[in-house]
C-alpha cells in the first residue's frame, strides 16, 4: 500500500490560493488537500467583479472552480469558514467554529481587505468597499433604490466601480485626494484624457477633496470636504486601497510588516507554512494585481511539488483598466525625472496617446491610453529591461512599414519563459498554449480560449495570445487569424453581403455552402445575421428561416426565465381605446396573466402567458403584435401634442401612430426605437431614441443615434425639416441606409459612430435622389411584410410544431 | 415499483420539424424532440444543463448542436454534452425510428420521477 500522503492545508480560497492548488495538481504533487474560504462562495475571480456589476456576467460566470472541481480532485473544502489560528507546536489548523485539522505544509492566501477610512460616519448604512461578492451585491440593491452616489478613491478600483454604477443609472461622483486620476500608474496627460473620456460617460468628479466626514443619521446622506464643501450622496463606495488580511498570520506569531513576510519561496517565518498572493510582503512589496499572484504561486507550487525553480524576484505590475470603451495601460515607470529619455505621441483628435519612458537606453515603462495594441509587447519589454533599438522604435510606435512588424512581435514572444504566465485571469501559460496549438491543431484565438481557458475573461491577453499563435503557426497564420462575424467564418459582414450579392445566394444553407463555412450549418451568432442579410437583400422573395431565428423572433413573443412568455399588444403612438384594453383585461384574466406592466415604450406587458396558450392568447386579443422581442421597430413614443396640450405645437399622437404604422413588423440589424414630441419640452424623451423627433412651431426637428440601454448615448442632431412628407422621407431613408449598412445587433448608437454622422447626413440629405431612392427601397421592402400572428394563426402546422405540448 | 426502462411512442417523424424543437411529455418527464437537417431524431430533457436552467425546446439546431435559447451554451444532441469552454451534461434518451414513427426509451430511474 502507498504511504500516507502529506497533508496539505490552504487558508483563503481565493484566485492566489486555489491557483496554487491548480499548479500542484498539474505538477503532480502527492498531498491530501484541505481548503478553507470564509466566503460561502466556492472559488471565484475578484477581478471580474466589475463586469458583475457592469451588468455583462453573472455570479456564476466569474466562478473559476465550482464544487464538482473540488471533488473530482478529492479536495476537502470548508466553505464559510475562518482560521482563527495556526498551532506551530501541534501542527494544527484551528477555526472559528471549533475545527482542528493537522498539517504537515500549510498555505496562507487570506488576500486583502478593503481599506475603510477612518473618518467619522465610516460605519453608517450605505457605506461598503468593493472587494467581494457582497459589495457588489449591496451595489446592485443600491442602484435599485437610490439615485446618487459617491465613490471615494480615483484609482483602478473606484472608476471600475464608478463606471458600474453609471451604467446602474445612479448619478455618481468620484472623490479624489488628488488632481489626477490613477496617479499611481498614469501621467498628468494619460490622467486627463481618461478623466475626459469618462466624463463623457457620465461620471462626475470632485478632485482635489479630502473626506472629513460621512454625514447622516443611520443612513449615509453626504460627505463633508476639508475645505467645509458637502456632497450629497445616498450611497458611498470606499475604494482608497486595499491593506493585507494579516490578522491569522499575527495571532499565529508569524512576522508581519505591512503584509506576511516571505522569502523568495514564499516560506513565511514558521516552519512549514507558506504564504501568496496580496496578503504577502516580498522584499518589502505587497501586491494588488493579478499577475504577481500567479508567479508567486507557481514558484510556491513547484517548491512544494520538488520541482527544481528559481525563486521569486518581484514582478513588473502592469495595469488595464476594464471599462469598455476606455483603453489605458501602463507599465514600469511612468513619472518622468531628468534622467529618463522620453519618447512620446500625443494625438488629440483620435484620443490616443503613447508614452515610452527610457533610462540609459533601457526601456522602464510605458503609458498607453485610448491605444492599447502594443501593451503586451511593452509589458514584455519593461520586463526584460530591454535596450531601445530602432527596430523596436518601429514597431512600438507603428512607424514600421507593414511587411516587417509581424516577424518582430513573433520574435518577442520567441523569447518568453514556458512558464510565463499569458492568461492573468485564468492564469494560463505560454506553454498550455503553445500545447494547445501544437496538439490539438487549433489555429484561432477562439479554439485557444476554448481548451484553455485563456482570453476567456477580461480579453487584456488576446494581442499575446495572438502572436503566440503567429510564432507558432508561422506562414499558415495569416490565413487562419482573420476572424469573421463569429467563429464559423473568416468573412466579414461586408464580404458576406457582397457574396451574396454577387453570387446571388439564396438561402443560409447555400451562403454557408458556397462561403465555405467550417460549421457547415452555423452557430446561433451567424444563423440570424445571414437570415437577416438575405432579407434585406431580397426583401420580396427571401423566405424566412423560422429555425435561424432566436427564439423570441420565432415565436413572436419574449421568452422569460421560466419558459413561459410576454405577450405585448401595439398600441400605436403609444395611444388605446377603451374597448381594447377592456379586452387586454379580459383575456389577460382568462389566461392567468401573472403581471401587466407599462412597458418604457408606453406599452402592455401581459407577463407570464404558458407556451401553449400564447396562440390562443393573441386569437383572443385580436390585436396586431406589438414586437416587443424583435430585431424592428419595437414602439414610437409619443407626447400628448397639439391635439390636447397646451403648449404642443405638432400633433405628435397622431404623426407616432402614423409612423409606428408605416414601419412596423420590417427586419432591422437590431431593436429599433422611435419617439415623436409635439414641442420642444421633448415629454417622450427623443434623445435617447434611435429616431426622435421634436416638433416645434413651422416644421420638425430630427435626431438620430440615441440609446438609453447598458450603454447609454445622446442622439445626434441630423436635421431640420418643414413638413410631414419630408419628415417620414428623412425618417425612411435613415432606416432603409441603417438596415442595409448595419452589422447584424448593431444598434443605431453604434452604427452612426462606425459610420460616422456627417457620411450619414450626406447620403441621406446631400443629395435628393439618393434620398428618395432609398425610401423606395423600404417602400419596397414594407409592401412585403405580414403580421405573424395572423400568419402563425392560419398555419395550423407551424403553430402546433411550436406551441402545442403533447402528452404521452 | 416499476424498475424496467419504459417506451413512449411520440409521435410520427413528420410532426417534427426539422431543426425545430417540440415540447413532449412522456410520463412525468418533459421531453424537448429535435430533428436535425438529416432527418435523425434526438430527445433531451427539456431542461438545460445551465445552473438556471430554462427550457432547450426553442434552441437553435445547427449540425448535431443545439444552442440553448437562454443562456446560448452549445450542446451536442447525440451525448447531451455541454461544449468547451462550458461545462455540463443534459439529461439525453435513446430515440428509435421503425416504419416512420418515433419511440423514447426512458430509463426507469427517470420514468419514476416525480
Amino acid at each position: 500500500m502507498a504511504a500516507e500522503r502529506e497533508k496539505l492545508v490552504l487558508i483563503g480560497n481565493g484566485m492566489a490560493g486555489v491557483g496554487t492548488i491548480e499548479q500542484i495538481l498539474k505538477l503532480g504533487g502527492a498531498y491530501d488537500i484541505t481548503v478553507f474560504g470564509s466566503e460561502p462562495h466556492p472559488n471565484y475571480n475578484r477581478i471580474m467583479l466589475s463586469y458583475v456589476l457592469e451588468g455583462s456576467k453573472t455570479i456564476e460566470d466569474i466562478i473559476l472552480n465550482d464544487l464538482g472541481w473540488y471533488e473530482d480532485n478529492h479536495i476537502t473544502l470548508h466553505t464559510g469558514t475562518t482560521v482563527t489560528r495556526i498551532d506551530e507546536q501541534n501542527k494544527l489548523i484551528l477555526t472559528d467554529n471549533g475545527l482542528a485539522v493537522p498539517y504537515d505544509k500549510a498555505i496562507i492566501a487570506t488576500g486583502s481587505n478593503s481599506f475603510i477610512l477612518p473618518v467619522p460616519g465610516s460605519t453608517k448604512d450605505g457605506v461598503v468597499g468593493f472587494r467581494d461578492i457582497a459589495d457588489c451585491d449591496a451595489m446592485l440593491a443600491a442602484a435599485k433604490q437610490y439615485r446618487t452616489a459617491a465613490v471615494i478613491g480615483g484609482g483602478l478600483l473606484g472608476l471600475e466601480a464608478a463606471k458600474g454604477l453609471v451604467n446602474l443609472g445612479m448619478d455618481v461622483t468620484v472623490v479624489h485626494l488628488l488632481e489626477d486620476l490613477m496617479e499611481r500608474q498614469l501621467d498628468r496627460t494619460a490622467s486627463s484624457m481618461l478623466q475626459a473620456e469618462l466624463t463623457r460617460q457620465g461620471v462626475k468628479f470632485a478632485m482635489g477633496k479630502q473626506t472629513v466626514e460621512l454625514t447622516g443619521e443611520e443612513r449615509v446622506t453626504g460627505l463633508r470636504f476639508s475645505d467645509g464643501s458637502e456632497l450629497p450622496a445616498e450611497f458611498v463606495v470606499m475604494a482608497v486601497g486595499i491593506k493585507p488580511n494579516v490578522q491569522l498570520a499575527k495571532d499565529s506569531g508569524i512576522t508581519v510588516n505591512r503584509g506576511i513576510v516571505v522569502d523568495d519561496y514564499m516560506q513565511t517565518s514558521m516552519a512549514d507554512v507558506y504564504s501568496v498572493g496580496e496578503c504577502t510582503e516580498h522584499r518589502g512589496t505587497c501586491y494588488g494585481l493579478v499577475a504577481p499572484l500567479f508567479e508567486q504561486g507557481m514558484v510556491l507550487a513547484k517548491h512544494l511539488s520538488g520541482s527544481q525553480t528559481p525563486g521569486y524576484e518581484g514582478s513588473v505590475v502592469a495595469t488595464k483598466l476594464k471599462i469598455s470603451g476606455v483603453d489605458v495601460f501602463s507599465a514600469g515607470e511612468f513619472t518622468e525625472t531628468p534622467e529618463h529619455t522620453v519618447i512620446s505621441a500625443k494625438d488629440e483628435w483620435k484620443r490616443t496617446y503613447k508614452k515610452i519612458l527610457l533610462k540609459d537606453n533601457v526601456i522602464v515603462g510605458a503609458v498607453l491610453f485610448g491605444d492599447v495594441t502594443e501593451s503586451a509587447n511593452l509589458q514584455k519589454l519593461v520586463k526584460n529591461s530591454t535596450e531601445m533599438t530602432n527596430e523596436i522604435y518601429d514597431e512600438v510606435m507603428g512607424t514600421s512599414c507593414c511587411g516587417g512588424g509581424g516577424a518582430k512581435k513573433g520574435m518577442s514572444v520567441e523569447a518568453m519563459a514556458d512558464e510565463e504566465i499569458v492568461c492573468g485571469c485564468n492564469g494560463v501559460t505560454k506553454k498550455a498554449i503553445v500545447d494547445a496549438v501544437t496538439e490539438n491543431g487549433f489555429t484561432t484565438v477562439d479554439e485557444i480560449k476554448a481548451c484553455t481557458g485563456a482570453t476567456r475573461s477580461c480579453g487584456g491577453c488576446k494581442p499575446v495570445v495572438e502572436q503566440i499563435l503567429q510564432f507558432v503557426l508561422g506562414d499558415s497564420f495569416q490565413q487562419s487569424a482573420k476572424q469573421g462575424i463569429c467563429s464559423c467564418t473568416p468573412l466579414s459582414r461586408d464580404e458576406i453581403v457582397a457574396e451574396i450579392t454577387a453570387k446571388g445566394l439564396r438561402t443560409t444553407k447555400e451562403v454557408m455552402h458556397v462561403l465555405d463555412w467550417k460549421q457547415a450549418e452555423g452557430c446561433s451568432k451567424c444563423r440570424p445575421a445571414v437570415n437577416y442579410y438575405l432579407g434585406m437583400i431580397y426583401p420580396d422573395t427571401h423566405e424566412d428561416e423560422k429555425e435561424s431565428r432566436f427564439v423570441n423572433e420565432r415565436m413572436s413573443a419574449n421568452i422569460q426565465k421560466d419558459g413561459t412568455y410576454t405577450v405585448i399588444p401595439r398600441m400605436y403612438g403609444g395611444v388605446t381605446t377603451p374597448e381594447d384594453l377592456k379586452r387586454i383585461a379580459d383575456v389577460s384574466l382568462k389566461y392567468d396573466v401573472k403581471v401587466v406592466k407599462v412597458t418604457g415604450g408606453q406599452r402592455l406587458d401581459l407577463i407570464g402567458v404558458k407556451k401553449e396558450d400564447v396562440p390562443k392568447v393573441w386569437e383572443e386579443l385580436d390585436m396586431p403584435s406589438g414586437y416587443g422581442y424583435a430585431k424592428s421597430l419595437r414602439t414610437v413614443k409619443t407626447c400628448v401634442g397639439s391635439q390636447f396640450c397646451r403648449f404642443g405645437t405638432q400633433d405628435s399622437m397622431g404623426m407616432g401612430a402614423m409612423l409606428e404604422r408605416k414601419y412596423e413588423r420590417l427586419d432591422m440589424p437590431a431593436k429599433f426605437k422611435m419617439a415623436v414630441n409635439g414641442c420642444p419640452r421633448n415629454c417622450a424623451e427623443s434623445c435617447t431614441k434611435d429616431i426622435g423627433i421634436v416638433g416645434n412651431d413651422g416644421g420638425w426637428e430630427v435626431f438620430i443615434g440615441g440609446n438609453g440601454g447598458i450603454k447609454p448615448r445622446i442622439a445626434d442632431a441630423f436635421c431640420k425639416v418643414k413638413t410631414d412628407e419630408e419628415l417620414v422621407e428623412v425618417c425612411s431613408a435613415v432606416i432603409q441606409y441603417y438596415r442595409e449598412t448595419g452589422n447584424y445587433l448593431e444598434r443605431t448608437s453604434e452604427w452612426v459612430e462606425r459610420m460616422g454622422l456627417e457620411h450619414i447626413q450626406t447620403v441621406v440629405m446631400g443629395n435628393d435622389d439618393n434620398r428618395k431612392e432609398l425610401a423606395a427601397r423600404i417602400d419596397f421592402a414594407l409592401a412585403q411584410v405580414r403580421d405573424p400572428w395572423r400568419k402563425m394563426l392560419d398555419d395550423k402546422n407551424t403553430r402546433t410544431a411550436l406551441f402545442e405540448e403533447t402528452q404521452v | 415499483m416499476e424498475r424496467s426502462n419504459r417506451e413512449y411512442t411520440i409521435g410520427r417523424v413528420e410532426d417534427f420539424m426539422l431543426q425545430i424543437g417540440r415540447v413532449i411529455h412522456a410520463g412525468d418527464v418533459e421531453l424537448a424532440i429535435f430533428r436535425t437537417s438529416d432527418g435523425a431524431v434526438y430527445a433531451v430533457r427539456n431542461h438545460s444543463p445551465h445552473p438556471k436552467g430554462g427550457p432547450l425546446a426553442e434552441g437553435i439546431v445547427s449540425g448535431y448542436y443545439l444552442y440553448d435559447p437562454l443562456h446560448d451554451w452549445k450542446i451536442d444532441l447525440r451525448t447531451g454534452e455541454v461544449q468547451a469552454p462550458d461545462r455540463g451534461q443534459a439529461e439525453v434518451y435513446p430515440v428509435t425510428v421503425e416504419g416512420g414513427v418515433v419511440k423514447v426509451t426512458l430509463p426507469a430511474a427517470v420514468t419514476n420521477l416525480n
